[in-house]
């Protein structure tokens, strides 16, 4: 029964840091008009009221600061805390509302729109934007057979060493290898990433598919079966080449 | 260390039963003590392949509800004091089994037994699950057709990822498959897939191919385990794979068709 605060070595892990996507609603605003805000607010949490219960919300204050408008967030994050809404966040604020939304322990989103007006690029030396997912991401690397049923799903690229078998579907966010037979469903870039590719040493797939643009193998070309093959996107069309 | 061996397919009526009994029976023969479960509640066999359906008195769920202990339960065979039997409910359905329950029998007769034989229900619900979850090696039997392959590849991946082994992270179960119902006349004929057909699907390591054969029915029908048909193809089939399992090496048989260069030349019989 140690007490001692200096780590050795070898002790466990307790925690870890992993990169997850949610999704939020997010409420933006247009007018300074508390009144109206909450009158407005209302009659939208009554038409679902149990999907508005306890939600999680990011408040939106680009499009009021753009028309002019001042708001309190303090005033704003009541009245929408009273509606039985749980802010978890507020973006497109200038400088004074996100410090006041940092007072009231609400973290500050940066907005990655086009249109980042020069307060918020100034804000970016303040709250740094989380870095984009595609960096952070992980390979999974995978060493044993997928059997027919099992579903694999990697954050970054997929690495698979022994067959995929007919009946099992693979995705990853990224790129996709496998070093055996591919004989199940192989999608790439499931997030929306038009540059994943698919790698295989032997195409026999049940269907592939890159940012959602997809073939069922009976589309599949009989030159590229049971071939080493890469498979990629151009003009929303899937290409599969021999590597060479 | 007694070993568990799950006897399992995904499909039915590919000879998971006839299967159980027959290595069971080989292993016991063998001169190790073998306890052999039927986990198919409901739909019990095991008891008439192995021809001791008229002495059951109680049975698996009798034994995991605390209603009668595991030795009354168990059903010593006739042909072989070294092999018992664990007769399922036919009166009740696969809820009637537990994980808890089954763990437990399994530990107990672990403490007596070398080889446990668990003989799984076809499909892979709850009596497959429990079949399996114990296990330290699977039997996969598979016919050679798409269907029984592709049940038995979805089996498979159940046993790399539901069983406790790998839910402890241990070592994974070992995997052995075995091709049942094997007609090399047919695979010649393009009827039936070839041995090498099965392998490239499942890549698995076969443990032994047998043959379709007549005195498998007339087997299972007087209750005699078709390993002591050792006239019988499937008989010495049986035989070949557990002798592979114990470690001897055996070649295999029955992969090619029957009549060899002789039958060719001079005719066949």
């Amino acid at each position: 029964m140690s007490t001692d605060p200096h780590k050795t070595p070898h002790a466990p892990s307790v925690l870890e840091f992993k990169s997850s996507t949610f999704s939020v609603p997010v409420l933006v605003l247009s007018s300074d008009d508390l009144v109206a805000i909450e009158q407005q607010l209302k009659e939208k949490i009554r038409l679902a009221p149990e999907f508005f219960k306890n939600s999680p919300l990011v408040l939106d204050l680009q499009e009021l600061n753009k028309q002019g408008y001042d708001i309190n967030v303090a005033a704003l994050t009541e009245l929408v805390r009273k509606s039985g809404i749980l802010p978890i966040g507020i973006r497109g604020g200038n400088v004074q509302q996100n410090k006041q939304a940092l007072d009231l322990l609400i973290p500050v989103y940066s907005i990655h729109s086009s249109g980042v007006s020069a307060e918020t690029q100034k804000q970016k030396t303040i709250t740094p934007p989380p870095e984009p997912v595609t960096d952070s991401a992980t390979t999974t690397l995978i060493t044993h057979p997928i059997r027919s049923g099992q579903r694999i799903y990697s954050s970054g690229d997929l690495i698979i060493l022994a067959q995929v078998s007919a009946g099992s579907e693979i995705m990853a966010e990224g790129n996709i290898h496998v070093y055996s037979t591919l004989r199940g469903r192989a999608l790439a870039g499931v997030q929306g990433n038009t540059e994943a590719r698919i790698f295989c040493s032997d195409l026999q797939a049940e269907l592939i598919s890159i940012a959602g643009n997809y073939k069922v193998s009976e589309d599949l070309d009989e030159s590229v079966r049971k071939k080493p093959v890469q498979i990629y996107l151009q003009n929303h069309t899937l290409i599969i080449k021999d590597i060479v | 260390m007694a070993r568990v061996i799950v006897v399992t397919s995904g499909k039915g009526g590919v000879g998971k039963t006839t299967t159980s009994a027959a290595i069971a029976m080989g292993l016991a023969k063998k001169g190790h003590k073998t306890a052999v479960i039927d986990f198919d509640v409901g739909l019990r066999n095991l008891d008439l392949v192995m021809g001791c359906e008229r002495r059951v008195v109680y049975d698996f769920v009798n034994v995991i509800n605390g209603e009668a202990s595991l030795n009354q339960a168990l059903i010593r065979d006739k042909n072989c004091n070294l092999l018992y039997i664990l007769p399922a409910s036919q009166t009740r359905d696969k809820d009637a089994l537990s994980q808890e329950g089954v763990g437990k029998i399994l530990d107990a007769l672990k403490k007596d037994f070398k080889y446990i034989v668990c003989d799984s229900p076809a499909g892979i619900e709850k009596g497959a699950h429990l079949a399996m979850y114990f296990a330290d090696d699977a039997f996969v039997v598979t016919n050679p057709e798409v269907s029984s392959v592709r049940d038995s590849d979805r089996m498979l991946g159940i046993l790399a990822s539901k069983s406790r082994r790998a839910e402890r992270n241990e070592e994974p179960i070992k995997e052995y498959l075995l091709l049942s119902r094997y007609s090399p006349e047919r695979v010649k004929l393009g009827e039936m897939l070839s041995v090498d057909d099965v392998q490239e699907i499942l890549s698995l390591h076969l443990l032994g191919v047998i043959p379709e054969s007549k005195s498998v029915l007339n087997a299972s029908n007087s209750g005699i385990p078709i390993i002591l048909d050792e006239k019988s193809d499937a008989g010495q089939a049986y035989a070949d794979i557990v002798a592979r399992y114990l470690g001897e090496d055996k070649p295999h048989r029955f992969i090619d068709d029957k009549k060899g260069f002789f039958g060719k030349l001079f005719g066949g019989k």
